[in-house]
């Protein structure tokens, strides 16, 4: 089955004082029809200007110097501004990582989602805004629709969020950190509804998240992210079972969830991210990497491996993390 | 909301009392006597004292600010020395007239003020957003009375399209719409440029909010976003900012008024004033603080109706 969403060699930069960051180096990534991708990585890795090129609302200063967006083929950059309005929330619908501040404070909830709802044409009745709101678990939808945002938990706003995108009936659906802003028992309770929404959702789904529990959660494939580049991508499986990038094995290795048993060490990746506005010659990085030699740290490395693949020299070396 | 309502009136209340008490000890700090500056060079000490009686300077202050309250709390506001009318019927008599001119005035600028802001976020770093800041920061800072003699100098003596003077023939609306139109343009002009201003700096500020990019994020029209979703926002410190603003918008009526002759509180007060008309003087300030008061907390309780955190932090 051909891809729904396609990212083909996207580089994403923001202009700041005297340079330029690179926020995405030549990302490809892509997500078919009842697919669920987990994008994963630390804080800065790109990976939420990733989504937000994915719904083509990049913040101001940002630029994109290559690459393209295809929806079902069709690059959306080079789409009139009012054809890309088109696409956004019908095609691609977006749950963002605050609900906090994601809901605007002076509109009931009823109001919001009607009006979101209605950016396409006809709004939709409010007797079917309220069995979706059901659908996502709110108790009593008719009266949480003439309430205000902040008269709302942060994990009832967050369900708020997904029914509203829901209602869009769009072909993929991007989670942007979708529980980071949750306490953990309303995570495990959104993570719970994402499981079961996904069984009926006929799209595609993107999750973007720093939680490798999530990923195993809720994902098919993955993609890893560093400094800006995919630097791994795999079925969810094999990710876990069998990380070939150094980085993926040590990001597995520092899940909270893994806590080496016995001595409550939480191991970490030694070193920094590197400054994405002057970036190393060879493998962004090598400064961090165990397997490192001359040549990564030299040339930058070419995606390789069969089936799934891996931003890596040393791919093929297996080692013992 | 009750509960704030009742708190924010009697605040207001409480002002009114220190503001009157302190406008009764400033009388008696003004120089010169209010007797002899009336009755002229040549009065007799008798005719004066006569006066005073009649005026109630005799008296201790503090038993003048007890009789004048009580007298207030009966609806008295006094009667004018000279002309012996109840000052309460001399204000009733032109305060419409300068309520409509502060109101008028407020409206064109209050309507021509949004809609330009609106225009500046909309176009803006563009030349619309450029010269707009520059015609509005122009006529914030030309005063009133300026742009009431020049008007009056182009559209009145030159032009001759509009009527210099008066307020218009009573019972004639057109008339009196002619001659309020120069007065409701000196007055409001230099807040169309405020809020021009304020209203597109609130909405720069709100246009950056996340929930601005939820409303991107499903599509919806940039126009509908603006005027649905970050004005209703927007207009909340602007509301505040109005009702303080009708004050000022009242004192540049005094001077507007005068430049017009135009028959009104600023009229009144001003002639009051020469004259040491006292009563008038205090009933006509007793009146236009009371009024003033009273707008910028009805733009409280209107802004506890239409932003929701605030009435909840209120009845929290």
């Amino acid at each position: 089955m051909s891809a729904l969403l396609s990212v083909e060699n996207l580089s994403v930069s923001y202009r700041i004082p005297g340079g330029r960051l690179r926020a995405l180096r030549d990302v490809t990534l892509s997500v078919r029809r009842g697919e669920v991708l987990g994008i994963v990585g630390e804080s800065g890795c790109g990976k939420s200007t990733l989504a937000a090129a994915m719904i083509g609302l990049l913040p101001q200063g940002a630029t994109v110097e290559g690459g393209a967006i295809r929806l079902e083929g069709e690059d959306m950059r080079h789409l009139s501004p009012d054809r890309q309005r088109g696409i956004r929330g019908r095609s691609v619908a977006m749950v963002f990582q605050d609900p906090m501040t994601a809901f605007n404070p002076v509109l009931t909830i009823g109001r919001q989602v009607a009006d979101f709802t209605g950016a396409h044409g006809q709004r939709l009745p409010q007797a079917e805004i309220a069995a979706m709101l059901e659908r996502v678990g709110i108790p009593d939808p008719a009266r949480c629709l003439g309430r205000y945002p902040h008269e709302l938990s942060g994990g009832m706003r967050q369900r708020v969020a997904i029914a509203a995108a829901l209602l869009m009936r769009p072909d993929v659906l991007i989670a942007d950190e979708p529980t980071t802003a949750l306490d953990v028992t309303m995570e495990a309770q959104i993570i719970h509804l994402l499981r079961a929404l996904r069984a009926d959702f006929d799209g595609a789904i993107v999750i973007v998240t720093h939680h490798l529990g999530v990923i195993a959660e809720l994902c098919d494939r993955v993609a890893v992210m560093y400094a800006g580049e995919v630097v791994e991508e795999a079925a969810v499986d094999d990710l876990f079972h069998d990380p070939r990038h150094p980085y993926s094995r040590a990001l597995l290795a520092c899940d909270p969830a893994v806590v080496i048993p016995g001595t409550g060490h939480l191991p970490t990746i030694g070193g920094r991210v590197p400054d994405l506005s002057v970036l190393p010659a060879g493998c962004a990085f090598a400064a961090r990497c165990p397997l490192a030699d001359a040549l990564c740290r030299t040339s930058p490395p070419r995606v390789a491996g069969q089936g799934r693949s891996v931003l890596c020299h040393r791919a093929a070396t297996q080692v013992a993390p | 909301m009750l509960d704030y309502a009742i708190r924010r009136v009697g605040l207001s209340l409480l002002i009114l009392i220190v503001v009157m008490t302190a406008m009764y000890g400033m009388v008696f700090l003004v120089p010169g006597d209010p007797a002899s500056l009336a009755l002229g060079p040549r009065a007799t000490p008798e005719l004066k004292e006569a006066l005073r009686e009649r005026m109630g300077l005799d008296q201790p202050i503090l038993t003048q600010i007890a009789y004048f309250f009580a007298n207030v709390l009966q609806g008295d506001l006094g009667v004018d020395v000279w002309s012996k009318r109840p000052v309460l019927e001399q204000i009733l008599e032109v305060f419409p007239n300068t309520l409509l001119l502060g109101v008028v005035a407020l409206g064109w600028a209050l309507v021509t003020g949004i809609l330009l802001g609106c225009a500046a976020v909309v176009w803006r770093d563009t030349w619309v957003d450029r010269l707009l800041g520059v015609l509005s920061v122009s006529v914030i800072s030309v005063p009133s009375f300026v742009v009431a003699i020049y008007g009056l100098i182009v559209f009145a003596v030159w032009l001759n399209w509009l009527p210099a003077i008066g307020a218009g023939e009573t019972g004639d609306p057109a008339s009196q719409l002619r001659a309020l139109i120069l007065p409701a343009f000196a007055v409001g002009i230099g807040w169309v440029g405020y809020l021009a201003r304020l209203v597109r700096a609130s909405m720069l500020e709100v246009m950056e909010a996340p929930h601005i990019r939820t409303a991107r994020a499903f599509g919806m029209r940039e126009r509908d976003i603006v005027l649905r979703h970050a004005l209703r926002v927007a207009i909340v410190p602007t509301i505040s900012i109005l009702a303080v603003g009708f004050g000022s918008i009242l004192s540049s009526a005094v001077f507007v008024e005068s430049v017009f002759s135009r028959p009104g509180i600023g009229t009144l007060i001003t002639g009051a004033v020469e004259k040491r008309n006292y009563p008038v003087v205090m009933g006509t300030v007793l009146f236009m603080t009371a009024f003033y008061l009273a707008v910028v907390t009805a733009a409280d309780l209107l802004i506890a109706r239409l932003d929701p955190r605030v009435r909840d932090v209120l009845r929290g």
